[in-house]
Formats: structure tokens, sequence, C-alpha cells
């Protein structure tokens, strides 16, 4: 293949003026460090300073390392698939998973016996959660969020990913976020809101990779050669642009100082209640949901072989999905100091919900028509499949406790910790679990390791979300109604600490299923480390572009 | 997908916004926007959404630094900060939670779980050396607690070069402190960190209900001072006797 260089090797624009804006931001970060109130905000000015000097650097190796031309968009008539940030981005799910699985199980042993503890700060309670759901929502969940809609995405428009850096960018800028974030957590930098810790810096960092993302996502899309947008893209853009309006809106904050951690919240009290949990609800429902019921639309089909059940169900549930959910925030305040009409409409609308919600259920499950027997044979399969089933189970789980008679119960107590934990253990966990179980073998063009491997995967987590969710039933239903116990002379039965005491036997069965929850990870880890080690096999174009739909 | 077109049943409006990622986008915008501003805006406007009620003040510059203290460590993750109006909850915690009572929180603290018991109104209950010891060793005071220790916070001497930078940005957002509070931060952070301390009057004047630290500590003022001062004002500012609850019904 050897060819005269037809063009003169130069730097484009974007690694040109990239450079350049990483060399100021680098220059900005570091006079910053210098000024910094705080040791942790100079610690993260410096991580900044020397991020950037890196970006600085791996532009120019890439540069020299490049050929002259861009990267073709077809070779031999086929797309030149940009596969590089997918395969970054499943490693780093695979990493951040089995961090953030760890930790919980760590925090399930604090609760247990406080002594974990062992009274410093860093790893206090306090500081571990928000590390730990930062650490599976968004290292995990957006890792692998960000691996399968950049797969999916080329996939389905048969084109090349938008942009030469940009890709990268986004991977790179999202995890380096994470970064910031936990390391934040664990010195002690937070905002307070839950599912939204990270500060006023990081924030704008974020923004400024999801504006990225969205625009590779919009771009890639402009390459597509069929005209209609498959399906599984419509949800990753209602992810993608509703996670942006919600991340906005709850971080209207201004720093104390531009040399402080610390910023100030617009919004106080009750607005700010609302709006956190107008933000944290639709986390739940555009990151946690729609995202993966993207990934559920392009694996579940692709994985059985077969079309998508229903294409008007599709359209029907997507719709009134992401039009309902953003009215269920509410719930989470029953009978607190916020209006009683904001209330009322969080539990209407949060019950309605409970339809779409099933409508996207029934069309994933059902696309198996046909292909039944699949469940018998690839666990893979199996996994994507159980996880729609336990999404149905959440999504039915989550309209009854928004009742306010049964939330009443159910708040503060650890129901809630266990809905959580089927929806994020079972739904998102499994269907990412089968996804990168897919994408993997795929993208490295090699077989996997071990079915036999996968199923006792899916079994032993299985198992370990049983026991978990069971315990966290038990113990939320029994501290609510201690809570509420009178004696026969009308006091109150028990005092706070007696109903803690009474939680150890179910925090010790939470703690024993997160276990066999992270060994279930940790053995598809070690599958898949098998598989990449594993030489690869030449295979002609295998993969078809997207499933097919349904009439 | 690649050789047929499918059909869509859709029609034409599903159709033409299926094949316009833009259209697609600000179909999603305007779907998704709809219940956060029916939701959100109103509570800006609707003039009973947060009660009237006398004697909510702003925090004093030591109860903001335990305050801060309090989000830092993560307090709300395992307590709640809101009394619900339900009889077991009135009786175990106090009155049920107002929302003028956090009205000046940026950001607030209502909490979503309860591994500890609520705070909103833990303000009085406990003296100052129980509150000290149990952040100390909390299985000290109660044995089968499964809260974490907080030793170091004694140990800490607390930073609060930067507060009335802080406390001048709250103004910026709606809290209203005045310019003499402004002015006189470090005073009062002083003033409140020791008991006898000249500035104690004036403390007292400028926020109402203050509870003034009642042992000196040896090495200046810590975080635990800060912390114990922040929980000594919890729901202590409105006087519930005088309340009239039908006065705000909404």
């Amino acid at each position: 293949m050897e060819r005269p260089p037809l063009i003169t090797k130069r730097m484009t624009f974007g690694e040109t003026s990239l450079s350049v804006i990483f060399a100021a931001l680098a220059a900005a970060s570091f006079w910053i460090a210098l000024h910094a109130y705080t040791a942790v905000y100079a610690f993260h000015a410096v991580l900044f300073a020397l991020g950037s000097a890196g970006a600085v650097v791996a532009i120019r190796k890439r540069y020299q390392a490049r050929p002259a031309a861009p990267a073709p968009l077809m070779i031999d008539g086929r797309p030149n698939y940009n596969l590089g940030p997918v395969k970054f981005t499943a490693i780093a799910a695979l990493f951040w998973g089995v961090a953030g699985f760890l930790v919980g199980l760590y925090l399930a042993l604090e609760l247990a016996y406080p002594q974990f503890n062992l009274d410093l700060p860093w790893i206090n309670f306090g500081r571990l959660r928000p590390l730990h759901t930062s650490a599976v929502i968004f290292a995990f969940g957006g890792n692998v969020l960000l691996a399968s809609s950049f797969y999916i995405m080329q996939r389905t428009s048969r084109a090349r990913i938008a942009g030469d850096l940009a890709p990268w960018f986004v991977v790179l800028g999202y995890n380096f976020f994470i970064l910031i974030a936990g390391t934040g957590y664990l010195l002690g930098v937070t905002r307070g809101h839950e599912y939204a810790e990270p500060e006023w810096y990081a924030i704008l960092w974020l923004v400024v990779v999801w504006v990225v993302y969205l625009l590779v996502y919009l771009f890639t899309l402009a390459r597509r050669t069929e005209p209609h947008i498959y399906v599984a893209n419509w949800f990753f853009l209602a992810f993608i642009v509703t996670v942006a309006v919600l991340v906005l809106g709850n971080n209207v904050e201004i720093p104390v100082s531009i040399y402080s951690a610390q910023s100030v919240i617009v919004w106080a009290g009750v607005q700010d209640a609302m709006i956190q949990w107008w933000y944290a609800h639709n986390a739940v429902g555009f990151f946690l949901t729609a995202g993966f019921l993207g990934i559920m639309y392009y694996f579940i089909p692709k994985r059985a072989n077969r079309p998508i059940y229903s294409y008007r169900l599709s359209i029907v549930h997507f719709w009134s999905l992401i039009f309902l959910y953003i009215w269920a925030g509410p719930h989470h305040l029953h009978y607190t100091a916020l209006p009683d009409w904001a209330q009322t409409l969080g539990m209407v609308f949060s019950v309605v919900l409970w339809m779409p919600s099933w409508g996207g259920m029934i069309n994933g499950i059902m696309s198996l028509s046909g292909a039944w027997d699949k469940l018998r044979t690839d666990p893979v399969l199996r996994m994507l499949v159980v996880s729609v089933a336990f999404y149905g189970m959440s999504t039915f789980e989550g309209p009854l406790m928004s009742v306010k008679a049964v939330n009443a119960l159910s708040h503060y107590t650890d129901w809630g910790i266990g809905h959580v934990h089927s929806g994020s253990l079972g739904w998102v966990g499994f269907v990412s679990f089968g996804a990168l179980y897919c994408l993997i073998p795929w993208v490295w063009r090699r077989p996997l390791y071990s079915l036999k491997l996968v199923n006792w995967h899916f079994w032993i987590a299985t198992i370990g979300i049983v026991f978990y969710i069971s315990a966290m039933w038990v113990a939320g239903i029994m501290q609510g109604l201690m809570w509420r116990a009178y004696t026969p002379q009308g006091f109150l039965e028990y005092s706070f600490i007696e109903t803690t005491e009474a939680l150890h036997p179910e925090y010790l069965i939470r703690a024993a299923g997160g276990g066999l929850f992270l060994i279930g990870a940790l053995i598809m880890v070690y599958n898949i480390y098998r598989t990449i080690a594993s030489p690869e096999i030449d295979t002609a174009e295998d993969i078809a572009a997207s499933p097919q739909l349904a009439e | 997908m690649s050789q047929t077109t499918h059909h869509a049943p859709g029609g034409g409006l599903q159709k033409r916004i299926e094949t316009n990622s833009i259209l697609l986008v600000v179909a999603i915008l305007i779907l998704v926007s709809i219940g956060g501003i029916v939701e959100i805006v109103p509570l800006f406007y609707i003039k009973n959404t947060i009660e009237k009620v006398d004697g909510i003040r702003p925090y004093s510059p030591l109860e903001l630094a335990g305050y801060n203290i309090y989000v830092r460590e993560g307090c709300y993750t395992c307590h709640s900060q809101m009394i619900r109006p339900l009889r077991d909850e009135v009786e175990r915690y106090g009155h049920y939670s107002l929302a003028a009572e956090s009205m000046y929180d940026h950001p607030f603290q209502w909490g979503s779980k309860r591994n500890g018991p609520d705070l909103a109104r833990v303000g009085g209950k406990y003296s100052n050396d129980w509150q000290r010891d149990h952040l100390r060793s909390p299985r000290s005071m109660v044995p089968t607690s499964i809260m974490p220790g907080y030793p170091f916070l004694a140990e800490t001497p607390l930073n609060g070069a930067h507060l009335a930078e802080q406390m001048r940005m709250l103004r910026v957002v709606g809290v209203p402190y005045t310019d003499a509070q402004l002015e006189n931060a470090a005073a009062d952070l002083t003033a409140q960190s020791a008991p006898d301390d000249p500035g104690a009057a004036a403390l007292r004047q400028r926020y109402p209900n203050v509870v003034i630290n009642d042992i000196a500590s040896k090495g200046g003022v810590t975080e635990e001072d800060a912390l114990v001062a922040y929980l000594q004002h919890l729901g202590v500012s409105v006087d519930f006797k005088l309340y009239d609850d039908k006065a705000n019904i909404r």
C-alpha cells in the first residue's frame, strides 16, 4: 500500500485550535492553583493543568504518528468505523463498575458495622455515598452509554463517527470529569445535592464535554444513508438533550470566587428542593432509563436476531415516556413543605408513567417472539431480557411508592434504597452487562471467551439482587411500621435507635447480596480479559447495520 | 434495515420528525420542558409557597461555617431536616417543618433517607457537651448507634477566612444579610466561639437566638465548634406557641 503522499501533512484546524485552547487552560489552571483558597482546590487545579498539558502533548504525538490524509470515511465500500473511543469507554465502564460496586459493598458494611468508618474524614459514610452513587451511575453507566451510543450511532447510520479529535475529547473529557468529581467527594468538595454533588468547575467542564457529545451525535446522524433515524437514537438524543437541560437547571450557581471550590446556588429551600428532585428523578428518567432503553432497542433485537416487536409501540412509548417522566419529581417530596398541588401533580404523573414504562418493557421482551428458545441457550440474551423484566418490576414499584399513602410509610426508609437497586442492579446493571458482552466481542473481533462464565455471572448476580432487594423491602417496611407504632397507652412504641438496631440482620443480607453482585462483575472482568487477550479472527462484515423494524 | 425502508405508521408528523435530527431534538426539548415549567415556575410567584412567619434569620458566621461542614461531610445522606405532618413524626421530632425554615438554605438540606433521626428540630434538644461527645464518639452516648465518629472535627482549626465572601455571595442570591452583619463577620465569629467575649451583646443583637459556645477551645475555634453551633440553631427560630398554621393554609 505504498503510495506517494497526495497531501502535505499539516495540523488540522481542530488540532491547532484544540492545542491552543488546552495550552491556555493549562496556564489558567496553573495560575488558579497558585492562588487557590484551599489545598483541595489547588490539587484539582493542578489536575486540570496536568490534564490540559497532557492533551497538548497527546495531540502533538498523535499528529506525528498519523498519516497525512484524514482517516477515510469508507474502505472498500464499507464504512470505516472509528471504534477506538468505543473500546476505551467499554473498558472504562468495567473499571468504574467494579470500583463503584466495591465502594457500595463497603458502605453496606459501614451501615452494618460503623467501625468500618475508622473515624476518618475521607471514608466516612457521608463522603463515600456520593462516590458510590456517582461511580455506578455516572462513571459506570455513563461509560456504558458512551460506548454503546458511539457504536450504535455509527452502525445505524452506516457512517464513521463525525469528528477526528471530538469523540476522543468526549470520552477522555468525561472520564476526567469523573476523576475530578470523585476525588472531590473524598476530599470534601460537594454541592450537597444528591446525585449532583460536583462543584461548579467540574460542572462547567462537563457542560463543554456534553455539548461536544451532542454535536458529535448530530453530525454523525447527518452522515446517515438511511433517511429514518433508528429508534435507539431517539432515546439517546432524548437522554443527551434532557440531561443537559437538567444539569443546567440544577446548577445555577455563583462561585464564591474563581479561587474557591465552593459555590452558592441561586435556588434555596423549597424551590431548591423542587428543582433538585426534578433533576434527580429525571436523571433516573433520562440517564438511567432513556439512555439504557436506547441500548435495549439495539442490542436485544440484534442479539435475538429478530425485529423489534412493534414499531408503533416504540413511537407511542417514546413520546409519552419523555413527556410524562419530567413531571414525576415531586413524588420525592410527599408530605414535605412543598405545596400540595405540586405533590399531587407528581403523584398523578408518576402513576400514569407506569403505562409508557411497561410499553417499553413489552416492546423489549416481545422482540424475542420466535426466538424464545435462545433464552435457554444464550446467557447474554437472557441477561438482556431479565434486565427488561427488572425494569418492568421497578417501574411498577415506582408508581406504587409515589402514591402518597404508600409513600408516608416508605419515604426515608430502606424501601427506597431497595427500589433504586432493583432498577440499578437489575435493569441498568444487567442491560449494561448484556450490551458489553455483545459489544466487546464485536468491536475487538473475537469470540466471547466463555458463555459458561456468563451463565455463572448471571446466576450469581441475580441471586445477589434478590438478596439485596428482599432485605431492603423487609428493612424498609419494618422500620416504617416501627416508626409509627404506638403502645396501647398512646405513646410511640419505639425510640429511633431501636428501629436502627432492628435493621442489623437485613443490613448483613444486603451486604451479602451486594458482595455476590460484585463477584459476578469480577467474573465478567475475567471473561472479558480472556476475550480481548485471545487472537483476533478475521471476519468479514458480518453484523448488519441495525435491527429490522416490524411494520 | 439497509435494503428495506420501513413504513412509518405514525404517518406524516412522526415521519417528518424521525427523518430530521434537528426537528427531533426540538420536539424532545419542547416535550420535556412542559412538566418542569408547570411545576417549578409557580413556586417562585405563588405567595403562600413560603409561609409568612417571624423569627427566621440568616445564619451567623459560626453557624454558616457549621452548615458548610454539615454539607461537606454529607450529613444529609443519613439525616433529614424535614418533619412531615404525620402524627408519629410530629410527636417524635416536633412541629412539622415549614418551607420558611429553610428559605435561606443554599442548598436545602431536607435529605431523603433516615439512617439516623431527623435533625430539623435538634437545636436545643441536647447540650453542647452532649453534641461534642456524640460527634467525637457516637457510641459513647448511644451504644448501638451506627453513625461514623467525627473526632477529627475537634482537632481541625476552623478556616473562616472566606466566610464573609460567602455571606456576600449569599446576599446576592437573596439572603438578607445586613451591611452590619457583613462588616462584622469576623468579630461575630469570634464572639460566638468563646464565652465572655466583649462582642457577645452586639452578636446577640445581630443574630437573635444565637447559642454561644460555652467552653473556650484551647487551640482556637475548631470545626466542631462551628458544627455544634449550627446544630443548636436547627429548628429554633420559629416560636410555635405563637405560630398560626391556619393563616398559611394553601
